[in-house]
Formats: structure tokens, sequence, C-alpha cells
């Protein structure tokens, strides 16, 4: 595009300058740019820049069309969520019941989200459209001339390449992303659960009734939501904090000046990561079941008389997933450590040695200090992606063993694989948003309190 | 003194075989099992019996229950698939973040920040029935498009290694007279070979390890399933005793090439990790 355009990348970015900048555009311009308020890109084509302008105007074409047969009608029965549910209506010429489809509630609320999104789209693109037509009768006035539509293109090559690079990008992330987040969080207040399944029964909004009942511990999902979260946190606790202490020591033990064959022990340790996630977690449950092939060795030793139950009984089995994870997680960490570990200065520990500090005291006053002023983000990802972690829950136990207290779920079950359970199970999608929803608070409390302080955050530019 | 020492090389030697060993049992006794004649999934001793190669033969060829091959194969078109546009999405995101400035930057990385903190798959049913309003539920297309969609939001780690590309060689380039594509092309790209593989091999592993989303969208659709989905079946309470150490076969088959895969990049991995363009 144009130079005269710089002014849209500059400074002003509060949203009453902009509509102020609008207005100003309607007074100054002439009669084609005021036209091109009402039908976008005509000030372009007008001026020569042909086919800028047919982009503007298919895509406002293309967009009141989709606003006419769906949109209207979607948003405006996203009200109610649709009145009349699936039903049988007697078929007078073939003499049967036929199933009729009326309302679907689900479509209904998808079609919704979807329009006001593109109607958020449009005023984005209508906005610069109007800027577009601005630009071309100013520079027309300079006497400048304009830039060709092969001009558009190098700009979008060069100074504009942030544009053309994301563009892809971020319609996969509106669609497969934000779109379905957004449609979610509206999920959760309505009563979308096992008894209100479209098209046969329709759902509704409920309110925020949904979050009392999950948070109200004395009804039957509160009574589940709070063990259930209480063990999700002391699992992401151990789940991190183990890995990391114990990688840490595992690349300090390989690291170590005498080890000999240093690569032959990464290897071998790497070797577990490599492997699918599901297929060790699948082989590992199976190998400790009460019939499995660790309780029969064990018993064939002569170590212990009835199987252990590893998977059955729920404080084993909570103890089990936590050190099976240390099985997956610890060469992950000690891949990671083993850099930022040689990196610490020899000076410090020489140091430390003529002072006579024992290995212990080197090791918690040197050693863990510098690590952990490196690693703080990679603590704070890990426990996150602990509390989001449903490949070792799920493929380890499958959230077993069961509980008649719990609603839905196993005793080893984290928040995420309640959840998913209750998704795939049980079909109660506005519960399972809910508990989406809650998710994200913990998390996201979690990483503003520490993300925020970290340096990377504040002095990003400041590295160089 | 030098006796101390001896003994304590001896001691971390031992606790390192020790270790080695506990790390390697599962994988060890996979590898038995799927050369196991006998059927079954427990067996009350560790290394089979008879040993046969009957279990891959019969995975790879018996396809009235299960079909292997063909699961093997949509995996590996979908991570084929999702490799390139993933790898494409991930780098162009974290160059633009990295070495552009415009109005929207900040904004964008908090939207960033942001989304990512939901747990991933909170969304699978809107995305099915998005996929559904599309047309296009149970394809492989559906799983490629899921897959790679939203992998722009993984720019982090890539974005953080392009930061520690010096700018003066971008700004030595744009004197020569290089445009933003062409810096982005012929200089950022080529000193970031180990972002790149990074990238290239976390998506192109990602579609073999995915269960959630895979299971959701094909349903059941078992011959559009992927290998994880298809080995999670097999395992299952009415699968398990006749298909358990076909299962194994199957997991080694899918193993090694990723493990191989993984052991090879590994130097990648690390420095993708800590950055090694160092000003």
């Amino acid at each position: 595009m144009s130079k005269g355009k710089k002014d849209s990348t500059g400074v002003n970015p509060k949203p009453k300058g902009r509509l102020k900048r609008i207005g100003e555009m309607f007074v100054k311009g002439d009669i084609w740019t005021k036209l091109s308020f009402f039908v976008l890109g005509l000030s372009n084509i007008v001026r020569g820049q042909i086919l800028k302008g047919l982009m503007f105007l298919s895509m406002e074409i293309g967009f009141i069309f989709y606003m006419v047969i769906v949109g209207v009608s979607g948003i405006a029965q996203c009200k109610t969520l649709g009145k009349i549910a699936q039903k049988q209506v007697w078929d007078e010429s073939e003499g049967i019941y036929r199933v009729m489809t009326f309302d679907n509630s689900m479509i209904i609320l998808l079609l919704g989200v979807v329009s006001v999104f593109l109607i958020a789209c449009f005023i984005f693109v209508w906005q610069a459209g109007v800027k577009a037509a601005y630009n071309a009768q100013e520079l027309k006035e300079n006497g400048k001339k304009l830039p060709s539509a092969l001009e558009d293109i190098k700009a979008h090559l060069d100074s504009k390449l942030h544009r053309t690079l994301l563009f892809l990008p971020s319609i996969g992330i509106l669609l497969f992303n934000i779109l379905p987040i957004i449609f979610m969080i509206m999920i959760a207040f309505t009563n979308f659960d096992k008894d209100h399944q479209p098209p046969g029964s329709l759902f509704h909004w409920v309110g925020i009734s949904n979050f009392k009942t999950m948070l109200n511990s004395g009804s039957m999902l509160g009574k589940s939501f709070w063990p259930i979260l209480i063990w999700t946190i002391v699992w992401a606790i151990f789940a991190t904090f183990l890995n990391y202490i114990f990688g840490m020591l595992l690349a300090m033990l390989i690291n170590r000046k005498t080890t000999r064959c240093k690569g032959l022990w990464r290897t071998i340790f790497v070797l577990t990561i490599a492997i699918p996630q599901f297929v060790s977690l699948l082989v590992i449950n199976n190998m400790l079941q009460r019939t499995g092939i660790i309780n029969v060795l064990l018993q064939n030793w002569g170590w212990i008389k009835e199987p252990l139950p590893f998977l059955t009984d729920t404080t084993w089995a909570r103890v089990t997933v936590i050190i099976v994870n240390c099985w997956v997680g610890v060469p992950y960490t000690m891949l990671i450590t083993t850099g930022i570990l040689q990196n610490i200065p020899a000076e410090y520990y020489e140091a430390a040695k003529v002072d006579g500090a024992n290995a212990f005291t080197i090791f918690v006053k040197i050693t863990l200090p510098y690590m952990l002023f490196v690693t703080t983000p990679y603590l704070i990802t890990q426990f996150i992606g602990n509390i989001n972690n449903f490949n070792v829950i799920y493929f380890l136990t499958g959230g077993l063993p069961a509980s008649l207290d719990y609603y839905q779920s196993g005793t080893t079950d984290l928040l995420v694989t309640w959840l998913y359970k209750l998704t795939t199970t049980s079909f109660d999608y506005s519960y399972a948003s809910v508990i989406g929803i809650l998710v994200f608070v913990i998390s996201g409390t979690l990483s503003l309190i520490t993300y925020r302080r970290t340096g990377s955050y504040k002095n990003e530019e400041g590295f160089q | 003194m030098k006796r101390k020492r001896i003994v304590k090389d001896i001691l971390s030697h031992a606790l390192l075989i020790a270790l080695s060993i506990v790390w390697l049992i599962p994988i060890v006794w996979v590898v038995a099992q799927s050369f196991n004649e006998e059927q079954g999934a427990y067996f009350p001793y560790f290394f089979p019996k008879k040993w046969s190669f009957c279990n891959y033969i019969s995975l790879w060829t018996d396809n009235t229950q299960f079909m292997f091959g063909r699961w093997y194969l949509n995996t590996l078109i979908v991570a084929v698939f999702c490799c390139i546009i993933s790898t494409f999405f991930v780098l162009s995101v974290s160059f633009v973040l990295s070495r552009m400035r415009f109005k929207a930057r900040k904004p964008l990385m908090n939207v960033a920040l942001v989304l990512g903190m939901f747990p991933g798959f909170m969304s699978m049913i809107a995305v099915y029935y998005i996929l559904k309003g599309i047309g296009i539920t149970q394809s492989l297309f559906a799983l490629i498009l899921v897959y790679s969609g939203s992998a722009g939001l993984s720019y982090y780690i890539a974005k953080g290694f392009f930061d520690t590309i010096p700018k003066a060689i971008d700004e030595a380039a744009y004197i020569d007279g290089a445009t933003k594509f062409q810096v982005f092309t012929r200089i950022t790209m080529p000193l970031s070979k180990p972002i790149v593989i990074y990238t290239v091999l976390t998506s192109f592993t990602a579609p073999w390890l995915d269960y959630i989303f895979a299971s959701v969208i094909m349903g059941d659709k078992y011959e559009r399933y992927t290998v994880s989905i298809g080995l999670w079946t097999m395992v299952q309470q009415e699968y398990v005793q006749t298909w358990f150490t076909r299962f194994t076969a199957g997991a080694v088959c899918v193993s090694i090439p990723i493990a191989l895969l993984f052991i090879v990049t590994q130097k990648y991995y690390v420095e993708g990790l800590s950055g090694a363009v160092k000003g």
C-alpha cells in the first residue's frame, strides 16, 4: 500500500481516536470516498486500484450474503437457543411416524458465535477499507502515483511482511482455538448435559448455576470437584519438583568428571523419552496389574505373598502414578539441565571446596539456587503442564481405582481427565466446560503471579 | 584421597547401572513380548519361552479386526502434512514476533499467552462440531487441520531462539538492499538449523502421540484410525487377552522410527531449547 497509510501503524491506538479519525475521513472525503463507507472499495476502483477495490467489495458482499442467509436468524435464536425439539410427526400419506428435526441448540449457538465473530472481523475489514479509500483519494489529490497491485504485493513481502506471515496462522488459531474456546465458555452457562442432548431435547441458558453446583462442596459434583482439585495440585507439586530434582541429580551424576561413557548413559535415558508415552505407559500399566509381570516376579522370588495393589488401591495408585511419572520425566529434565549445569562457573565450586564444603552443601548453596534462577520459567510451564497432564493419568490408570463418592471419576483422575470423561463418556458438556474454565483460572493466576515477574517478560528487548 | 575417589567412582557407576536397568526394564520387556509365540496378556515369566515373528506377521497381515498397516499409513500421512504446515506456521509467527515491530504485536502475544492457559482439549467438542459444520469429520484431512491449525500458538521456543540471533546481521542485509522476506528465508532460516529441526521433529511426532483429538474425531471409523487410538483399543479389556502380544509388536513398530528420529536429532533438540547462536 502507500506511505500515507503510515499513520495507521503509528501511535494513537485508543478506540476513541480511531472513531474520530474515521469521522474526519468522512468529512474530508469526496463523493467516492463517502460512498466507499457504504460500498467498500469503490474509491479504490474508481481511482485505478481495481484489484484492491474488488477485494474489499467482495468481502462486503460475502459478509452481507452470510448475514442475510444465516447470520441474523442465528443471532436472534441465540436468545432462547431454540424452541421446538425434534419430535415424531404422523405422516398421513405414508401412515407412519416420521422423525422431524426442528431446532438444534448446538447448531444455533455455534452459528451465533460464528456470526458475532464474522461481525467483528467485518468491522476490522470495513475500517481498513475506509482507510484505503481515503488514502487513495489523498494520494490522488497530492498528485502522487497510486501503488499498483504489484507494488502492493511487494510491500507485503517487505514492510508489511508481518501481515503476510501471520495471515494463515491466525486463521488457524481463530478457527481451531479461539472460536472453540469461546463456544465452550458459552456452554458453561447452559444446561447442556446428558439430559439435554439436541436435537432430541434442547438446552437453555442457566446463568452461573453450573459454577455454583461445581463449587458447592455439598452437591454431588462439588464432592468430586474439591478432592480432585486437591489431588491435582498435590500431583502437580510432586510431579514437577521430584522430576526437577532427580533429573538434575542424574545430570550431575553423568556430568561428573570421572564418569565413563557419558554418551552411553545419556542415550539410555533419552531412549525412554523417545518412545511414545502412550506405548510406555500402557505397557507399564500392564506390568503393574495384579497378575502383571512385576507382581508375578516378586511372588516367584518369595518377596511378597499377596500381589501388591499398585493400581487398585487409592493411595498405592497415587504413589505409583507419581513414581512412574518420574520414570517418564526425569530423563527429560536431565536432558534440559545438562547444558545449564555446564554453564555454572567452575570457580564457585573451587572456592566452596577450599572452604571445606561437602557435596550436599555445595548442591544446596550453589547448584540449586543457580538452577532455580535460570529455570524458573521452565518450572512454571512444567507445573501448569502437570496440572494438565492427561497422558500419564489416562494411559497409566485411566483414573482408576473407581470411587462411588465421585461423580464419573476415579481417585487418580486429575481435573483434565475428569473433564475428558465428562465430555466423552457422560456427555455433561456444561460441567466439563466449567472445569475447563476453572483450570484456566488456576493456571492463569499461577502464571500471572510468577511469569510477569521474570526478566524475560519485563525486559524482552533488553536481551541483546 | 585417591582411594576415596575410586570408591566414589565405583558407587556412582553402580548407581548409573542400577538406574539404567530400572529405566530399560519396560522397554526390554516390550521387545521381548513382541517375539512371544504364545498368546495372552499376563505371563508368569519375564522372557518368552518360545520366540518367533508371528506377532509381527499377523499384526501387519491380519485385517479382520484391526488394520494396523492402514493405521500406520494414516498416521504417516497426517504426520507429514502436519509437519509441513505446523513448521511453516510456527516459524512464521516466531519470526514476525521476534523481528518485526508493529502495533498489534504485544496484544497478540498477550492473547496467545491467555489462550495457552486453557486445557488444550477443553474445546474438542466445539472443534468436532465445527468440523461437522464444514462436513469433514472422520477424515484424515480434519485431523491435519486440527493438529496444525493452532500450531502458531506454540511459538515461544522458536521466538526465544530467533531473539538470540543478533539484529546487526539483519541490518547489514537491509543495507545491502534485502527485503524482510529475503532476510527471513536467506538469513534467519539458515542460521536457525537447530530450531527448524526441533520444530519439524515435534510437529512430526505430535500426530503419533496424540490420542485425544484422534479418538474424538474418528469415532468408530476403524479404517481412519491413527496408531495411538489403534494400539489403545488393542489393550482394552475385551481384546487384551488375544491382542496383547500383537500390541507389543505394534508398539515396537511405532517406537523405533520415532526413537531413531529423536536420538539422531537429540543435539538439535537441546540446542533448540537453549539457543545455539550466541552473539
